[in-house]
């Protein structure tokens, strides 16, 4: 979807129109509207348990893995302008389409090779030939491959944490998804560690649509374009980054901002 | 309160520590007693039976002369009981572990099942045997065969092989199937290439423990008939000509070694005494086996997986 926005066209990659989310009773997101735009990197922020990550989770549908949990509203994907959490759609397809990085590395007990392919595997690709390719790609992607690539069949456990998110960060390239979450993606990380990740990050948004929770604000000043602030399950601002850690136009983003609470 | 003098503090730490030291030395002593019960019973059946294990002891068919008897028959028929126990409840155990953990609703139906599974645990296994003459010997007409007996112990170790599969699955970290499922795999796939593989170590450590408690039952194989004396061995499985594999011997009457034992045991002559204990030498030595594989591949696939 392209929305006119002045002089420049501005295209939608998802938006949420009214999207409620239940952990059983428990109301987690309460009529969430927001646009996600296409090809930039989109910053989750609010205190803990402000339901960033429970909106994020419903991007893949992560939620079906558990009993008790309902969505409502609408979640679009354009440009087929599907409902990706409407139940006529299935999850599988939408998590084909929409990779996620976790928190906490979870790499497979595998080879870093068979963690890279395993989307692939997953997808019927079983030629050598072009698995080699597309985990070799990634990798790069990933900026691991120098790394890495004496000991592709060498388990990933041997990698440092650093290395593993990035690993399952190639991972979820590999499947060349048109949407990339990170959740939190280096509150388990070293400084370093966390610089080649956001560095990454800031590359990737060239191909890819990125949303990203964190709990850092310098983070989202740094990596993202847009920034969308949330506080007890709604969405109260969201604007341009340089706006929003700018110029505010809410007291409450504010004084989260100036880290007068969170 | 006040701060603690220094002196205090000392006493304090003295007293923790010795109840902890007391604690030690209690668990070591008791430790040792167990165990020590054990070697009492190993040895005391090794020097009754040691003497008269040899080939011949492995090789002959049980007879009327002490000195000529063997556990043929019960070894053979011992083995491939267990090979019909083995293919019937680990299929079925492994399967109904995976659907109760990864695919099974939590609902009244499921709870009824796991109940059921718990209780089927604690029934005593001559329950199993008269259930399985009822069944398997009359109403299936399978008779006092290799297939009664092995399906009878199947369903004796069946609560113990879902159970060990259920606990093996239970420790595979959440954030695995997710990962799995994030990139787009089926439950079926992520169950297929992460879930089984990740929990084999676990799971065959069941097996095989289970394996060996089936080895050593003797009521329920009793219970359908077994016999007591058998001089003949049922048909091979497999044999040079074609068809190859054969499967007549399933129906084929036989003995297993604790029931070997118990004949023996019960005669009145002191050699065939001698006799029981040197077949429970081997059952030991099987079971124990049986236990040595299970630690090694514990700690083959542990080796492999790091969370």
């Amino acid at each position: 979807m392209v929305i006119q926005n002045g002089k420049t066209d501005i295209k939608i990659k998802a938006e949420s129109k009214n999207l409620n989310f239940y952990y059983g009773t428990h109301h987690a997101l309460k009529d969430i509207n927001l646009k996600i735009i296409d090809k930039s990197v989109t910053a989750l922020i609010g205190p803990s348990g402000c339901g960033k990550t429970t909106f994020l989770r419903c991007f893949n549908r992560m939620h079906d893995l558990y009993v008790g949990n309902k969505y409502d509203g609408s979640l679009l994907l354009y440009p087929e302008n599907i409902n990706i959490i409407s139940s006529s759609i299935d999850p599988i397809e939408v998590r084909m389409r929409i990779g996620m990085v976790f928190q906490k590395p979870n790499p497979f007990p595998k080879s870093i090779f068979e963690n890279v392919a395993y989307g692939l595997r997953v997808r019927g690709v079983n030629r050598r030939s072009q698995l080699e390719d597309k985990v070799e790609e990634s990798l790069r992607k990933a900026a691991l491959w120098d790394e890495v690539k004496d000991r592709l069949h060498g388990l990933a456990f041997n990698l440092s944490g650093g290395q593993l998110q990035r690993l399952c960060i190639a991972r979820a390239l590999a499947n060349d998804p048109e949407i990339l979450l990170f959740d939190e993606p280096t509150s388990a990380l070293d400084p370093i560690a966390t610089a080649k990740v956001e560095e990454l990050v800031t590359e990737l948004k060239n191909t890819v649509t990125i949303i990203i929770v964190t709990h850092n604000m310098q983070q989202a000043g740094r990596v993202s374009d847009h920034t969308a602030f949330m506080y007890m399950g709604e969405l109260i601002e969201f604007d341009r980054t340089e706006k929003i850690f700018t110029t505010p136009g809410k007291k409450l983003t504010e004084e989260y901002i100036t880290g007068r609470f969170g | 309160m006040d701060q603690l003098s220094k002196e205090q503090i000392k006493k304090l730490i003295r007293s923790h520590k010795l109840k902890d030291n007391i604690f030690e030395i209690l668990g070591l002593i008791l430790l040792l007693c167990s165990l020590l019960v054990l070697l009492a019973l190993i040895i005391d059946l090794s020097t009754d039976g040691a003497a008269r294990i040899s080939k011949s002891f492995l090789t002959n068919f049980p007879s009327r002369f002490p000195d000529k008897a063997g556990i043929l028959s019960a070894w053979v028929g011992s083995t491939l009981v267990m090979f019909v126990t083995a293919a019937s409840a680990i299929p079925i155990g492994i399967a109904a572990g995976v659907y109760l953990e990864e695919y099974a609703k939590k609902n009244l139906f499921t709870a009824i099942i796991e109940i059921n599974i718990t209780n089927l645990a604690g029934v005593p296994s001559i329950i199993f045997g008269l259930m399985a003459l009822g069944i398997f010997v009359y109403k299936f007409n399978f008779g006092p065969s290799i297939l009664t007996a092995g399906l009878t112990l199947g369903l004796l170790i069946l609560p113990i092989i879902i159970t060990a599969t259920r606990e093996a699955i239970r420790t595979i970290p959440s954030a695995i199937r997710e990962a799995a499922m994030a990139v787009g795999a089926t439950k079926w796939q992520t169950v297929k290439h992460h879930v089984l593989p990740y929990s084999t170590g676990g799971i065959l450590t069941g097996i095989v423990i289970s394996l060996s408690r089936a080895i050593g039952e003797t009521a329920p194989v009793i219970t359908i008939g077994a016999l007591t004396f058998i001089a003949f061995l049922p048909n091979a499985p497999i044999s040079t000509e074609a068809p190859f594999i054969h499967f007549d011997w399933i129906f084929s009457p036989f003995t297993v070694m604790p029931i070997q034992m118990f004949n023996w045991v019960s005669r009145p002559q002191q050699e065939f005494h001698v006799n029981a204990a040197a077949a429970g030498m081997i059952l030991l030595l099987m079971t124990l086996s049986m236990n040595a594989i299970a630690i090694y591949l514990r700690i083959y696939f542990r080796k492999k997986i790091k969370w």
